[in-house]
């Protein structure tokens, strides 16, 4: 079970509260992690991401373990922790302009 | 009894405002969509409980939203489990899927270098006038967009924005948009819009193909003042039962024609700026217009820190100033394009919000005013439905 933070605007427009918990049946990366969580909430689509180029929003960052894995590859694993449910998968909106 | 429902964007959420018939006593329900910038909200005028929001974030991209019992619930168009699990067209979450036809192209950018187009938001939504599942979407960088299916996904009507004169349109100062849509309710086939800094345009075949209708038009702003394309135009209207007749609140002037935009004239008349961002029709008497005189374009407030409303009853020219209930001394709010609106009772009642989150209202049709509400976020845009 893997866990993700969201933003609240985001928390918002999916409707959830605290932590999405997802199961993600695929090698657990940036990709397949937003592949299961735009699958499961389809209005969050285009909103971390671009609709067609699948490029990160430039004002969205990826946090995990203590790192900030924003401009790693889509595709690269991650972290143990991150793939066990023991730490979150953290989305969040950039600090620009309060 | 009759009532209205003024539906208001804000920089921090979306409120709904409502009363009977008489106006005087309201309902504030809202933020709706807490938080993000809500440019535009506009419901059917054919289904009134069809609201239509262009909810947007610096971050998050673009987001629809649709409303079909008149505000009370809202859902991304296309995103609810029963349309997940249609058979009829893969639709899921792609209402905010606003991609461009084709290979972008360039514009002219700030420093008169040639520009990608790139999306940023929707500014402007125009339900159809025969079909509540139909709406126009007015973008950022400057296109015109339309769905058919409530919301659910988008075209672009790229004849418009593939004009030859394309690579010499620019942003002006809040950006590249596309922010007034007109449909003529004579004619289906014909749509006027106008885009900041390009300046207004017409199809008579439903979109396919546009023509810049900037003849007359004067702005000493760009190289040649009288170019066919580059202008600040900041706002069109028209009254329904003579769509050939439209008025412009353009950067500086304020502007008519009587030929479907062919040759504009001014009728700025005395006015004490003819800066401004909104402009409306009455709804009952043509000839009746409303602007909302701003001191210049670098100092975006009232002439004499008075908020005054203008009002012509001759089309433009002569010009009456609209005081009672309205701020008359340390006023510095400014008045965006989207931001003023008419109701169908009578008489005629006129809205406005400003950037200070004030909703002013008059009931009898601007010669007195009272303010609904005053201390929302900054006020993007004011639409009224008059509901049976």
């Amino acid at each position: 079970m893997i866990r993700v933070f969201l933003p609240p605007h985001l928390r918002t427009l999916a409707r959830v509260d605290g932590d999405v918990e997802l199961d993600v049946n695929a090698t657990v990366t940036q990709r397949s992690i937003l592949d299961e969580l735009e699958t499961r909430y389809p209005m969050l689509r285009g909103t971390m991401r671009d609709h067609v180029t699948e490029l990160r929003r430039p004002l969205v960052r990826f946090f995990a373990c203590g790192e900030d894995l924003s401009h790693e590859s889509p595709d690269a694993p991650l972290p143990k922790p991150i793939a066990n449910g023991s730490e979150p998968f953290v989305i969040i909106g950039a600090i620009a302009g309060g | 009894m009759s009532s209205v429902r003024v539906l208001v964007g804000t920089r921090k959420g979306a409120f709904i405002l409502t009363a009977d018939g008489a106006r005087k006593r309201w309902k504030v329900s809202g933020p709706h969509f807490a938080g993000w910038e809500i440019y535009h909200v506009k419901g059917s005028p054919v289904d009134p409980n069809r609201i239509y929001a262009s909810q947007t974030s610096a971050w998050f991209g673009q987001i629809i939203q649709r409303s079909d019992d008149g505000g009370k619930k809202w859902n991304t168009p296309g995103s609810s489990s029963e349309e997940l699990k249609s058979p009829d067209g893969m639709t899921k979450g792609e209402s905010n899927k606003f991609v461009y036809d084709g290979v972008p192209g360039t514009h002219q950018w700030y420093d008169g270098t040639q520009h990608p187009w790139e999306f940023k938001r929707v500014w402007h939504l125009e339900p159809s006038l025969h079909d509540p599942e139909h709406v126009y979407a007015g973008v950022e960088d400057a296109a015109l967009f339309e769905s058919k299916d409530g919301g659910k996904s988008w075209k672009e009507l790229s004849g418009l924005r593939k004009h030859d004169t394309g690579p010499k349109w620019q942003p002006g100062a809040g950006g590249m948009c596309l922010h007034s849509i007109l449909l003529d309710p004579q004619d289906p086939q014909r749509i006027y819009v106008a885009i900041s800094a390009a300046g207004a345009f017409r199809t008579d075949d439903g979109g396919e193909t546009w023509k810049p209708i900037n003849h007359g038009l004067h702005s000493e702003y760009i190289p040649d003042p009288a170019a066919e394309v580059g202008h600040c135009v900041h706002r069109i209207a028209l009254h329904s039962s003579r769509p050939n007749t439209l008025f412009m609140q353009k950067h500086w002037d304020v502007m008519r024609s009587d030929d479907a935009g062919d040759l504009w004239r001014e009728v700025s008349g005395n006015l004490p700026s003819d800066f401004g961002f909104p402009i409306d029709v009455h709804a009952h008497e043509p000839e009746t217009i409303y602007v909302v005189p701003i001191k210049s374009d670098s100092e975006h407030y009232p002439p004499s820190s008075r908020l005054r409303v203008y009002r012509s009853r001759t089309g433009g020219n002569e010009w009456e100033a609209l005081t009672k209930g309205l701020p008359q001394r340390n006023c510095y709010v400014n008045v965006l394009r989207d931001a003023m609106s008419v109701d169908s009772l009578e008489p005629c009642g006129i809205y406005f919000g400003t950037t200070g989150g004030q909703v002013y209202g008059s009931a009898d049709a601007g010669d007195s005013w009272k303010p609904i509400v005053r201390d929302l976020p900054v006020v993007l845009s004011v639409e009224v439905q008059t509901l049976p």
